[in-house]
């Protein structure tokens, strides 16, 4: 065999490895939505989104776990964002690059790595106790922003990086301030990116569970929260909840639970895709 | 090694002869004992130079020799390079850019940049062209209009983009591109135009269009060029300057560079025999 050939020969193995690979990762993602659509789906109906939860399972439904994965997601929203994203804007544009911003940068990594429930006891600790919010939307908020703040950061990063440096160069040139430079050129033309970073951080703190079971969220709460101080469940919360239960009616609830969270979640990232596509056509 | 210190009675020389006695303008730019580091390496290690209102001057020299960090500094575009660090003065209309609280976006406005690659703004060619204004307050959009299509007219493009002013920067050519990109810095009125080798990504057609512009440019701009075409330094510059190694071998009339170089290093480089 000579080089040629057997550099062909690489070529195709790597690519039906590669093949190979995809479709276990699909295989795997159909066989558990098909198994938790057979389930729970004929579970899934008006009622069960808008009954407040019960001892009985045919009477239970999810609404106060929605509402409060709601209410958790706009306040983190609303406090992570502006938080993040000036953040990014800060390490990327004004940091100076020195020994103290390489350290930031690689502590910033690091957070993005450390259990989430770490953050749920630090949330417990300056939120509940000191802060004292208590077992509140608000608490949860502040420690799911906490939680996705590095990845916020991070996303904000990579995409101010992808602005080529001739647009900035051409703004400067002509005049304009850092901070002009950054709100007519470089916001703009990372745009996309930075959303598409926000809402897929947004998704992975709509799927928590650990750190806001720390911070107090209760299994079970006779209402949805009204304003930020209330008590409050979420999805996950809920559904961890009724798959402990022994009764199967409970684990058809769990099934059809699981079901509408990933239905937020897809939602969720088609929303990111969408504008990442809308911001890549009129930038590009 | 550096020339201003150990020749400077030589170093004079060249700059009379630079400086033509008979106009008796003021300098339109000083550069005194320039040096420049980025972290450790000495990138620009000692030079003087004057440039003359209303001329076009050509910077040559291999790659490596200092000649656009030379350029960047007179509208300090090499203050966001990182590890940048300089020594010496430089004046511009006669006051020193690099004193402290000199308002740098101000000094841009005077000092227009035209880069390598043709780089507009991912927005219409209109907003491109009023980028500069707008980002100095202006709102009056007749004054906007007038002056987006006087600097339109001024790079030769008028006549072809007069209909399309809403279509993108990006979707025009690479030379239509570039000559935005000028209309763009002549849109802000700045006096003295810096040329990063506005030409080096262009076509031949393209880039005779663009010296023909600078050509006329020169009746109320300064222009510095950087350039690796030695054909078109001659073809274009009043004067030109050869730097090697982060110093200025020679600087003088184009014509004589061309023609009757003093050294050496300075023929071997336009004869193509190094470089």
């Amino acid at each position: 065999m000579n080089n040629i050939q057997k550099n062909r020969w690489k070529d195709q193995a790597f690519k039906y490895w590669g093949i190979f690979c995809t479709i276990i990762g699909l295989v795997l993602l159909v066989v558990f939505i098909g198994d938790i659509l057979i389930d729970g789906i004929s579970r899934i109906d008006w009622g069960f989104i808008t009954d407040l939860p019960s001892r009985k399972a045919e009477n239970s439904g999810i609404y106060t776990a929605l509402m409060g994965s709601i209410w958790i997601l706009v306040l983190t929203t609303i406090i992570a964002f502006p938080i993040g994203v000036a953040a990014g804007i800060y390490l990327e544009e004004y940091a100076k690059t020195n020994k103290l911003a390489g350290l930031l940068e690689i502590n910033i990594s690091n957070l993005a790595g450390v259990p989430s429930i770490i953050y749920g006891l630090l949330g417990l600790e300056v939120f509940v106790r000191i802060m004292n919010l208590g077992a509140s939307v608000l608490a949860g908020s502040l420690t799911l922003s906490l939680l996705i703040l590095p990845i916020v950061i991070v996303a904000t990063r990579e995409a101010i990086k992808a602005v080529p440096n001739s647009i900035k160069d051409a703004s400067y040139a002509l005049g304009a301030s850092k901070w002009q430079t950054i709100w007519h050129q470089i916001l703009p033309a990372s745009g996309g990116g930075i959303l598409t970073g926000v809402i897929l951080a947004l998704s992975r703190a709509v799927g928590e569970t650990a750190p806001l079971i720390v911070v107090g969220a209760l299994a079970y709460v006779p209402f949805a929260p009204s304003s930020p101080m209330d008590e409050f469940s979420v999805m996950p919360i809920q559904i961890f909840n009724w798959i402990s239960r022994p009764q199967s009616g409970f684990i058809e609830n769990a099934a059809a639970a699981i079901i509408i969270l990933l239905g937020i979640t897809f939602i969720m990232n088609g929303i990111a895709v969408y504008f990442r596509n809308k911001w890549q056509k009129k930038w590009k | 090694m550096e020339i201003s210190m150990e020749n400077p009675i030589k170093e004079n020389m060249v700059l009379d002869s630079v400086i033509d006695p008979t106009l008796k303008k003021i300098p339109k730019i000083e550069a005194k004992k320039i040096k420049v580091w980025y972290d450790g390496f000495n990138a620009i290690k000692g030079i003087d130079m004057t440039i003359k209102p209303n001329t076009v001057t050509a910077f040559i020299g291999p790659s490596g020799c200092g000649k656009s960090t030379f350029l960047r500094l007179f509208n300090r575009m090499n203050d966001y390079v990182d590890g940048f660090s300089m020594e010496g003065k430089i004046k511009i209309n006669g006051s020193n850019i690099y004193k402290k609280n000199v308002n740098v976006e101000e000094l841009r406005k005077e000092v227009g940049m035209v880069f390598q690659k043709p780089n507009p703004f991912p927005k219409s060619i209109f907003d491109n062209v009023a980028y500069g204004l707008r980002i100095q307050g202006i709102t009056d959009k007749k004054f906007i209009q007038e002056r987006v299509v006087s600097s339109l007219q001024q790079v030769g493009l008028w006549e072809e983009v007069k209909d399309d002013l809403k279509k993108s920067g990006l979707a025009l050519s690479g030379g239509q591109q570039q000559r935005l990109c000028i209309a763009r810095t002549l849109a802000v009125e700045p006096s003295i135009i810096l040329m990063d080798e506005p030409t080096s990504a262009l076509d031949p057609i393209s880039t005779a269009k663009i010296e023909e512009l600078i050509f006329q440019l020169k009746e109320k701009y300064t222009i510095i060029i950087v350039t690796h075409n030695m054909q078109q330094a001659g073809r274009i510059s009043d004067y030109t300057a050869f730097f090697y190694l982060g110093e200025l071998i020679e600087y003088n009339k184009t014509k004589n560079i061309f023609t009757n170089p003093e050294k050496q290093q300075t023929e071997n480089y336009i004869t193509g025999r190094f470089g």
